[in-house]
C-alpha cells in the first residue's frame, strides 16, 4: 500500500522523484531497467497491431525498437534530432501514401505505432517516456478496434501490466523488477471490482461500437445467394465457425442436422440464384411434430439468413420467415448474435404451394445439359408418379458410381452433363445441381437448397459447433399432398458425409482443413476447450447488449430504465467499492499486538484532548511533552509510556503482564 | 566498563569542556560502538581537547597526526629502516600504532595519505614489508575536518566518508559556557592534573555489552523503515547503505546502554540518525550534503509504531 501511496504522489504530481532522472535522462542513460520495461511494454502494445498495419509499418516500428534496445544494451549513441525528423516525415509521407488519408481507425494507428517508436528514440525527459508509456496503453486499447476475442483480451493484461510497470518503475528507479511488476498487479486487481461495475452498468451501445461502415463488414466468408460448380467446394477447407447452437435438450442426430440457407430455384444452365420469396412474422407452414428448442449464436455474415435447423417455427419479433421457409433476421447480422429458435423436424411444408412457385421450380434453359434431358426423359417414361421418377432418379444417381471429392475437375458449360457422364467425380453442389436438372427435366418441381449439414458437439461445453466446412446442398422435391421433400443427392453417393461428416467422407484426400484431420485428437482436444473458452467469452462478454442488460438488471430488481438512475448506481456502487478499498487498506495497518493495540487506543484518548502522538514521535518523547501537558499527572504519564516502552521494545524476559499497563492507562483523566 | 564509570567520565569530561555534554555523550558512544568519529568545524572551538579529554581520561595512548598537503603514508604507518647492528631492516611504527590517534584536518592530506589511515581504520591492522601488524585495542580515530576553507584540500570521498560511524559538529559554546571558560584555568593544565577515571579494559567490557544489548523486532522494522526512507527519497542521489544501518543500530545501542537501559527505542534511532546520516548522503541536484532539515523531513515521515 505504501509503496502505491508514494506512486500515487508521484502520479499526481505531489513530488518529482523522476526529476532526479531529468538531469541525466538523456536517451541513452534512460536506466536500463526501465528501459526494458518501456521496451517490452512498447513490444507488447505494437506485436498485435501486426496482424493489420501494412508490413511495412510494422518492420519500421519493431526496427525502431530495435535501435532502442541497442541503446540500451551497447551503448550504441542515440540518433542525431535531423535524422529523425527526417524519419517522421518519411513515415508519415509513407502512411498517407498507403491510406491516401490520414483520417480513420488504420492510418490512425499506423502514425501512432510509428511515432511510438520515435517518441522513445527521441525521449529525453521523464515526461517524454510518460507520454511513451500512455501511448502504449492507447495501442493496447486500439488492438481491440480490430478484435475483440478472447486471446486480445488475454493479450492485454501483460501488455496493461508491463506498461503500468513501466511508469511504476519510472518513479522509483531504486526498486526491484519484482517490486514493480507487483505493484502493477496491485493495482490492476484494484481495479478490477470497478472494472466489473463499469462492464455490468455502463449504459451499452447497440451493435459494435467500432463497426466504422467503410471496412468492417467487407469480405466475410460464408454462403452466397447464387451456387454455381466450385462455389461450396471453397468453404470446404475454411475451419472457421459458422454458428453454434445450444440446445436445450439433446441435439438432434447427425442426418437431421439440416440448416437452412438460401433456397436456389432459378436456374440459368450453370449458375443456380434464388428467387424472391414473400416475407411475415409467422412460419408458412403448420409446425406440427416434435419440437426442438435451441439458441443460435451466428457469426457476423452480414446477410439476413439465419441458418435455422429445418423446419423453424415461430420465434421471437426479431425474427421472419420467407415462403420458402428460411428464417430471416430483420437487419443483415454485422456482429455476432444470439436468436432463441426453434424447430419441427418433422412438418410438413408446402402442401399447398403456389402454382407459380412450382412453375419456377420446373423451369430449365432448353439449350442446356442435352445428355441429362435425354436421360431424364428415359427415366420419366411410363412412370405414373412424380414419386416414381423420384424413384428412379434416386435409384440411377446410386448406381451411376459418382464420386464425392473436394477436388472435382472444372466444369463449364453443361455441367449437369459433364458431371453424370464424364467425369463423375464432384462435391455437394455438383450433385444437387444434377439432381435438380434431371428432376426439373422429368418434369417434377425442384429446387436447391444451400446452407450447412452436420455440426460436431464440443464436449466441453456441449454447444453444437458448426464451421464453413460444414456447408453443404441438397434439393428439394414437390410432390403432390406431400409437399417439399428433402432430398440429399450426396448422401447416395457419400453417406457418411450426412452421418460422419465431411472429414469421415473425404478422409483419403488428405487436403482436409488441418484441424479436422482425425490423427490430431490431442490437438483437437485442446481446441474444443478454447473453442468453448472463447464462446463462453462471446456469450457473456461480448454477447451482454442492451437487451440482456436490461433483463439483468430488470432480474437484480432495478430497472435500468433511466439514464440517471443507472448514473446513480454507477456512482454509488464506486463509491462503496472505494471504501471497502479503504476499509481494506486500514485493517491491513490494524496491528495484532495486544501491547501494541492498547498503546493506539491509548494514543487516540489522548489525541481526543488535543494531545494526540505525531506518527513519528517515540514513546518517551510523546511521554514527556504530555508530562509538560498535563503537568499534573506526569509521573503517571511518563510512567505509562515508560512501561509501554519496556514492553515493545524492551527484551520478552522483561516483559510485565500487559493488564497492569492497561490499568496505567485508564487511570489517566482526561482534562 | 560498568556505567559509573562512564557516567563519572562524562560528568568530568564535561568540567574541562564546557557546554558540550551532548557532544561529549556522542563522542564517547561512538567509542563504546566501535566506530571512528568525525568532527567538522571551524579550528578552536575544542576539538583537539575533546580528543585529549578522552584520551586522558580512560587512559588511552594518544597519537595526535596533523594532516598537511606533503604528508606520506609512510608518515603514518611508520617506516622500515636498515638496521646496522643486526643487518636487517627494522620496522618503525608510525604515530597510527595508538589506541586513539587525532587526525587533524584531515583532508588537507592527499587521498593517497588519507587512504593509508582510512585503510588501517577500516582493518584495524597495517602491512609492512610483507607483514601484518594489529594495531592496539581499543582502536579509535578522530579525525577533524574544516569545512570553511576548501582551498588546497582533498575532501574526502563518500567511500571514505562512510569509514566515520558519527559526524559531530560542536560548534560555538553559549554564553554562560564561554564566560565560564574564560573565567576558568587554562584547559590543559585542569587536563594535565586530572587523573583517568576509567580503563581501557573498562571501555572493551563496555563495547561488548553495548553489542550483547536488546534490539526488538518493532525496532528493527522502525530501522528499515527509516533506512527505506532514505533510498526512496527523490531528494537524495543514493540512501543509506547497509553498513550504514549496521553502524546506525551499533550506535543506538551505545546510546541506549550509555542512557542506562537495557533496550533500544526509537528515541535512540532518531537522536543517531542525524550524526549517522549527514556524511553520507547527498543531495541530487549538486550533490551537496544533506541539510539538517531534510534529515528531520525525513524522520518525520517516518511512522514509530
Amino acid at each position: 500500500m505504501s509503496r502505491i501511496r508514494a506512486w500515487l504522489a508521484v502520479a499526481l504530481g505531489r513530488s518529482h522523484p523522476a526529476d532526479g532522472l531529468a538531469s541525466t535522462a538523456q536517451a541513452a542513460t534512460l536506466d536500463r531497467r526501465q528501459a526494458v520495461w518501456l521496451l517490452a511494454a512498447a513490444v507488447l502494445a505494437v506485436a498485435p497491431h501486426g496482424l493489420w498495419l501494412p508490413a511495412w509499418v510494422h518492420a519500421l516500428c519493431l526496427l525502431l525498437l530495435g535501435w532502442r534496445g541497442l541503446i540500451v544494451w551497447q551503448g550504441t549513441r542515440p540518433p542525431p534530432t535531423l535524422l529523425l525528423l527526417a524519419v517522421a516525415l518519411a513515415a508519415a509521407v509513407g502512411v498517407r501514401l498507403e491510406f491516401g488519408h490520414f483520417f480513420g481507425k488504420d492510418p490512425g494507428v499506423a502514425l501512432l505505432a510509428l511515432l511510438l517508436g520515435l517518441k522513445l528514440l527521441e525521449a529525453r525527459r521523464a515526461r517524454d517516456i510518460r507520454a511513451a508509456v500512455l501511448l502504449c496503453l492507447f495501442l493496447q486499447l486500439a488492438v481491440f478496434l480490430e478484435d475483440q476475442s478472447l486471446a486480445v483480451a488475454a493479450l492485454a493484461v501483460p501488455g496493461t501490466l508491463t506498461a503500468l510497470s513501466a511508469l511504476i518503475a519510472l518513479s522509483d528507479p531504486a526498486g526491484r523488477a519484482r517490486e514493480h511488476l507487483r505493484t502493477a498487479g496491485l493495482l490492476l486487481v484494484h481495479g478490477l471490482p470497478f472494472l466489473l461495475v463499469f462492464f455490468v452498468l455502463f449504459p451499452r451501445v447497440q451493435g459494435p461500437l467500432w463497426g466504422l461502415p467503410a471496412d468492417a463488414f467487407s469480405a466475410r466468408t460464408g454462403l452466397s445467394e447464387t451456387m454455381s460448380p466450385g462455389s461450396i467446394s471453397e468453404l470446404g477447407t475454411s475451419g472457421a465457425i459458422a454458428f453454434r447452437a445450444a440446445f436445450a435438450g439433446p441435439p438432434p442426430p447427425p442426418a437431421q442436422r439440416y440448416w437452412r440457407g438460401p433456397i436456389l430455384t432459378d436456374f440459368d444452365g450453370r449458375t443456380w440464384s434464388a428467387a424472391p420469396a414473400t416475407e411475415a412474422e409467422t412460419p408458412f407452414h403448420a409446425p406440427t411434430g416434435r419440437r426442438l428448442d435451441y439458441v443460435l449464436t451466428l457469426e457476423a455474415h452480414n446477410r439476413r439468413w439465419l441458418l435455422a435447423l429445418d423446419y423453424p417455427g415461430a420465434a421471437g419479433p426479431a425474427v421472419r420467415f420467407t415462403s420458402d421457409h428460411r428464417a430471416l433476421s430483420l437487419r443483415p447480422v454485422q456482429s455476432r448474435s444470439r436468436f432463441t429458435l426453434n424447430a419441427y423436424p418433422d412438418a410438413r411444408i408446402g402442401l399447398d404451394e403456389s402454382p407459380a412457385v412450382l412453375a419456377a421450380a420446373t423451369r430449365l434453359p432448353a439449350d442446356s445439359n442435352p445428355r441429362s434431358r435425354e436421360l431424364a426423359a428415359r427415366l420419366a417414361a411410363g412412370a405414373s408418379s412424380h414419386a416414381e421418377i423420384l424413384a428412379r432418379v434416386i435409384a440411377h444417381m446410386r448406381g451411376a458410381r459418382l464420386t464425392y471429392t473436394l477436388r472435382p475437375p472444372l466444369l463449364d458449360r453443361h455441367a449437369a452433363d459433364r458431371f453424370l457422364f464424364d467425369t463423375q467425380r464432384g462435391f455437394c453442389e455438383h450433385f444437387a445441381s444434377a439432381f435438380a436438372v434431371l428432376m426439373r427435366a422429368a418434369g417434377v418441381p425442384t429446387r436447391v437448397v444451400t446452407g450447412y449439414q452436420g455440426g460436431e458437439v464440443n464436449p466441453v461445453d456441449g454447444y453444437l459447433v458448426v464451421r464453413q466446412s460444414d456447408a453443404h446442398a441438397w434439393a428439394e422435391v414437390w410432390l403432390d399432398g406431400r409437399g417439399w421433400l428433402r432430398v440429399d443427392p450426396t448422401a447416395l453417393a457419400a453417406p457418411e458425409r450426412i452421418e460422419d461428416g465431411l472429414a469421415a467422407a473425404l478422409a483419403a484426400e488428405g487436403e482436409l482443413p488441418f484441424m479436422l484431420q482425425a490423427d490430431m485428437d490431442w490437438l483437437r482436444g485442446a481446441r474444443h476447450r478454447w473453442e468453448a473458452l472463447s464462446n463462453t467469452w462471446n456469450q457473456y462478454v461480448l454477447g451482454y447488449n442492451p437487451e440482456r442488460q436490461r433483463e439483468l438488471l430488470s432480474r437484480l430488481g432495478t430497472a435500468g430504465d433511466s439514464a440517471a438512475k443507472l448514473a446513480g448506481l454507477l456512482a454509488g456502487l464506486s463509491a462503496a467499492l472505494l471504501l471497502v478499498l479503504y476499509a481494506w487498506a486500514v485493517w491491513q495497518r490494524r496491528t495484532t499486538d495486544p501491547v501494541q493495540r492498547a498503546w493506539e487506543r491509548f494514543c487516540a484518548r489522548m489525541a481526543r484532548a488535543g494531545l494526540g502522538r505525531e506518527s513519528w514521535e517515540g514513546p518517551l518523547a510523546y511521554g514527556e511533552r504530555l508530562a509538560a501537558a498535563l503537568p499534573e499527572q506526569a509521573h503517571a504519564l511518563r510512567a505509562v509510556c515508560a512501561d509501554y516502552a519496556r514492553l515493545r521494545y524492551g527484551a520478552a524476559g522483561t516483559r510485565d503482564p500487559l493488564r497492569a499497563l492497561e490499568q496505567q492507562m485508564n487511570e489517566i483523566r482526561l482534562p | 566498563m560498568p556505567l559509573h564509570h562512564a557516567n563519572r567520565l562524562l560528568e568530568t569530561a564535561g568540567r574541562i569542556i564546557l557546554g558540550k555534554e551532548r557532544e561529549l555523550r556522542l563522542a564517547l558512544a561512538c567509542l563504546v560502538a566501535r566506530g571512528h568519529l568525525l568532527i567538522e568545524d571551524v579550528p578552536g572551538v575544542g576539538k583537539t581537547t575533546l580528543a585529549h579529554v578522552l584520551a586522558r581520561l580512560i587512559g588511552l595512548q594518544f597519537q595526535r597526526i596533523q594532516f598537511t598537503s606533503d604528508l606520506l603514508p609512510a608518515d603514518i604507518l611508520g617506516v622500515s629502516i636498515f638496521d646496522r647492528a643486526t643487518s636487517a631492516f627494522r620496522f618503525h611504527p608510525g604515530p597510527v600504532f595508538a589506541q586513539l590517534i587525532l587526525a587533524d584536518e584531515i583532508n588537507r592530506a592527499t587521498p593517497k595519505t588519507q587512504s593509508a589511515l582510512l585503510e588501517a581504520m577500516e582493518e584495524r591492522q597495517v602491512t609492512a614489508d610483507g607483514e601484518t601488524l594489529a594495531l592496539p585495542e581499543p582502536f579509535f580515530v578522530i579525525a577533524t575536518q574544516n569545512p570553511a576553507h576548501q582551498i588546497g584540500t582533498f575532501p574526502l570521498p563518500e567511500s571514505q566518508l562512510d569509514r566515520f560511524l558519527l559526524r559531530i559538529r560542536l560548534g560555538y559554546p553559549d554564553r554562560a559556557a564561554e564566560r565560564a571558560l574564560l573565567m576558568g584555568e587554562d584547559r590543559r593544565e585542569l587536563l594535565e592534573r586530572q587523573p583517568a577515571v576509567a580503563s581501557p579494559a573498562a571501555l572493551l567490557e563496555l563495547q561488548h555489552a553495548a553489542q550483547r544489548l536488546h534490539v526488538s523486532a518493532a525496532l528493527i522494522d522502525y530501522v528499515q523503515a527509516l533506512l527505506g526512507a532514505t533510498r526512496n527519497d527523490p531528494e537524495l542521489v543514493s540512501g543509506l547503505s547497509p553498513r550504514a544501518g549496521l553502524g546506525l543500530l551499533a550506535a543506538a545501542r551505545a546510546w541506549a546502554l550509555l542512557d542506562g537501559r537495557d533496550h533500544v527505542l526509537p528515541e535512540d534511532v532518531q537522536t543517531l540518525f542525524p550524526h549517522v546520516a549527514a556524511h553520507r548522503l547527498h543531495l541530487a541536484g549538486d550533490g551537496r550534503p544533506v541539510p539538517p532539515a531534510t534529515l528531520v523531513r525525513m524522520m518525520q515521515a517516518v511512522a514509530v509504531r
